[in-house]
């Protein structure tokens, strides 16, 4: 019997590793939302660059103040220059109309994205920007090829270009894209940069969905009473299950 | 049946309901003195789980629909409401997304261990079929449900299976439209999903699963010896092989329960999303329908179907083939207890054809789960047609394969384990 459940585990292994794939290399954002240092830099990253395009439409300002450990007061000096409210939710003025004739497509609300896309994909996006001149705004980026949005982290991360290589591919050479190369330093290095954007992420992973700051937390008492009670159940079934043969 | 009830309380409170009603006597018959066998295994929890989950679905579903606004406009926005300012609401909203994954996990393990102990045989046939139409409403249920958030996914997998319909020859195209209420899936269709999800098919659900247990009570629980506990009685009518379902099974079944809400938690608290098996990734885009998802995948519960349904090609001019197939793969459930011809009912007394069978067939609907997944491709469409071709054959086939095989004697009282 036992043989039989574990070669049902089994089965399921391939489908839950290869469900996970994706077509562009992704770096991992590795961020830890356990770190509030982390979250407030991100949140000042997102005011001060995102939210003048981008919302964070179910996101209030006071329930971000409390989830990252700062008073109103904080939120109100530092991280609310959109609204006035404290209660009020991160929406922006844009008229979807003018950022569609400003974009090609208005700036999408940034609430879910973390969840509808993944922390990777995000952090990977964000710092894969490049120079591309025939692009309406001088940038295209690797990881989401096209882009409507300039790069407006520039300043700190200064300016990049790509580098080809050529390939062999059916007996015919191509240029291919190789990677990206810093050709103007930004205000931050590649490194304080990299960290900067782990920041940004791991606020959006928040922002995705704040209850998951408690949610783990809730979890391990409530495994814990569980444990508990399994035992309790175990031998009450078997001081029932004694005269059974 | 309650005529002559010995089982009535005299005097008292219990006496003056028992009077009036067979408050003693229901319990008695369902719980302290309906005998089932002694040698359940492991494969007999999942049924009284599913029960469980009936419940926790119930309960949670009552608490948001408190907070969820049916309207095409504000659906998205009201669960992302559940989810952050509303009191506990993340919970009961990660409570009844893993409750329907779990309710088919559950239902699928149980309704494999009918196929593994032949529980749908004589004279267990319309506790079967009772089953299947049961399987049929949650999978109405969980369709219907899934549009609610308004998603992505939700829009775009309504607008798939809605459209299955439209293939159908001739009315096809008009049936759709009747279906949705609209040209698209839109704010008609939402409010009519939010009717059937909420009233209509859990009503139907629970009818069902009272007829599922009145009929398996009038015959007596199968076991995993497949032997008739009621042939062997004692001197006072009662099953030899036959234990009190209470208290023995209610304490055995608490700590089913214990281990079933450990798991539960895990996924609730820790990956809610189920690596977005359970909650898919798409579906944190609110539901637009100017723009297609490059793919569109059902939740994994539906993917067996789903592969079978792109398996089969369209000629003819019509695709309504796959749906046939489709369909056929879940209608052919209801004849299973007469496309088994086996003497025996037991998997421990059958031959090896029909231990080969059953165990390609569980490969055969699991890798149909996971290509049902994946984008196609000519390989995966191939696999995916052998796969449905074996599906069918297990079933279409059956009556001859199990008149073929060989049996092993079945003992006359259960063993133990």
């Amino acid at each position: 019997m036992r043989k039989i459940i574990l070669s049902f585990l089994m089965l399921l292994l391939p489908g839950a590793v290869l469900a996970a794939g994706g077509d562009v290399h992704l770096d991992k954002a590795d961020i830890d939302l356990s770190n509030q240092q982390s979250l407030q830099r991100g949140a000042r990253l997102f005011v001060n660059y995102c939210l003048s395009c981008h919302s964070a439409q179910f996101q209030r300002y006071n329930r971000m103040g409390r989830d990252l450990g700062l008073t109103d007061e904080q939120v109100i000096e530092n991280l609310m220059f959109a609204s006035d409210k404290i209660g009020e939710q991160m929406t922006v003025a844009m008229k979807p109309d003018d950022g569609k004739a400003w974009f090609g497509a208005p700036p999408p609300d940034l609430s879910l994205i973390a969840r509808s896309r993944g922390v990777d994909y995000l952090y990977t996006y964000m710092r894969t920007f490049y120079v591309d001149e025939t692009r309406p705004f001088g940038v295209n980026n690797l990881t989401f090829p096209s882009v409507g949005m300039p790069n407006v982290l520039w300043e700190l991360q200064g300016i990049q270009k790509p580098v080809y290589k050529t390939v062999e591919h059916d007996g015919e050479t191509k240029e291919v894209l190789d990677r990206l190369e810093l050709v103007e330093p930004g205000t931050r290095t590649p490194a304080e940069f990299d960290q900067d954007i782990r920041d940004l992420v791991a606020f959006l992973s928040y922002v995705g969905e704040p209850a998951q700051l408690e949610r783990k937390a809730l979890g391990v008492k409530v495994i814990i009473f569980l444990l508990v009670f399994l035992v309790v159940a175990y031998l009450l079934k078997k001081e029932y299950w004694k005269d059974v043969h | 049946m309650a005529t002559e009830r010995t089982d009535k309380f005299k005097g008292g409170l219990l006496g003056w309901i028992d009077d009036r009603f067979p408050l003693s006597s229901m319990w008695n018959d369902h719980l302290a003195k309906y005998y089932a066998p002694k040698n359940f295994n492991f494969w007999y929890f999942f049924g009284s789980l599913a029960l469980l989950v009936l419940v926790i679905q119930i309960v949670s579903g009552i608490f948001l629909t408190m907070n969820y606004k049916p309207d095409a406009e504000r659906a998205f926005a009201s669960v992302e409401y559940i989810m952050r300012d509303v009191d506990w609401g993340w919970l009961i909203r990660y409570i009844h997304s893993t409750g329907a994954s779990a309710f088919f996990l559950v239902v699928y393990l149980h309704m494999f261990r009918a196929m593994l102990y032949g529980s749908y045989q004589k004279p267990r046939e319309l506790i079967w079929i009772f089953g299947v139409l049961i399987y049929l409403c949650l999978m109405a249920e969980a369709f219907f449900g899934y549009l609610l958030p308004w998603g992505q996914m939700s829009y775009w997998g309504a607008q798939v299976i809605v459209n299955l319909f439209a293939a159908i020859p001739i009315i096809g195209e008009d049936l759709s439209v009747w279906i949705r209420g609209d040209y698209v899936i839109a704010d008609a269709t939402l409010n009519r999903f939010f009717a059937f999800h909420v009233i209509a098919v859990p009503l139907v659900l629970l009818g069902l699963v009272v007829a599922h247990l009145l009929a398996l009570h009038e015959v007596g629980s199968n076991n995993p010896d497949g032997v008739e506990i009621k042939k062997n009685k004692d001197a006072n009518g009662i099953p030899k092989d036959g234990i009190p379902f209470h208290p023995y099974y209610t304490v055995k079944d608490i700590v089913g329960v214990v281990v079933f809400l450990i798991f539960f938690s895990i996924i609730v608290f820790f990956i809610p999303d189920g690596g977005g098996f359970f909650l898919e990734h798409p579906n944190f885009d609110p539901a637009d329908p100017l723009k297609t998802p490059p793919h569109i995948a059902p939740v994994w519960y539906f993917t067996p179907f789903y592969a079978i349904l792109r398996a089969v090609p369209s000629f003819w001019g019509t695709q309504v083939w796959g749906v046939i197939a489709m369909g056929a793969a879940v209608v052919t459930l209801f004849f299973l207890p007469w496309l088994d011809r086996s003497p025996v009912k037991s998997i421990r007394y059958r031959g090896p054809i029909y231990k080969t069978a059953l165990a390609l067939f569980v490969v055969v609907f699991l890798v149909l789960g996971y290509l049902g997944t994946q984008p196609a491709t000519p390989g995966k469409t191939l696999l995916a047609q052998i796969g449905t071709a074996y599906y069918l054959a297990f079933f279409f086939l059956m009556p001859i394969y199990t008149k073929m095989d060989k049996y092993k004697p079945v003992p006359e009282r259960v063993t133990s384990k």
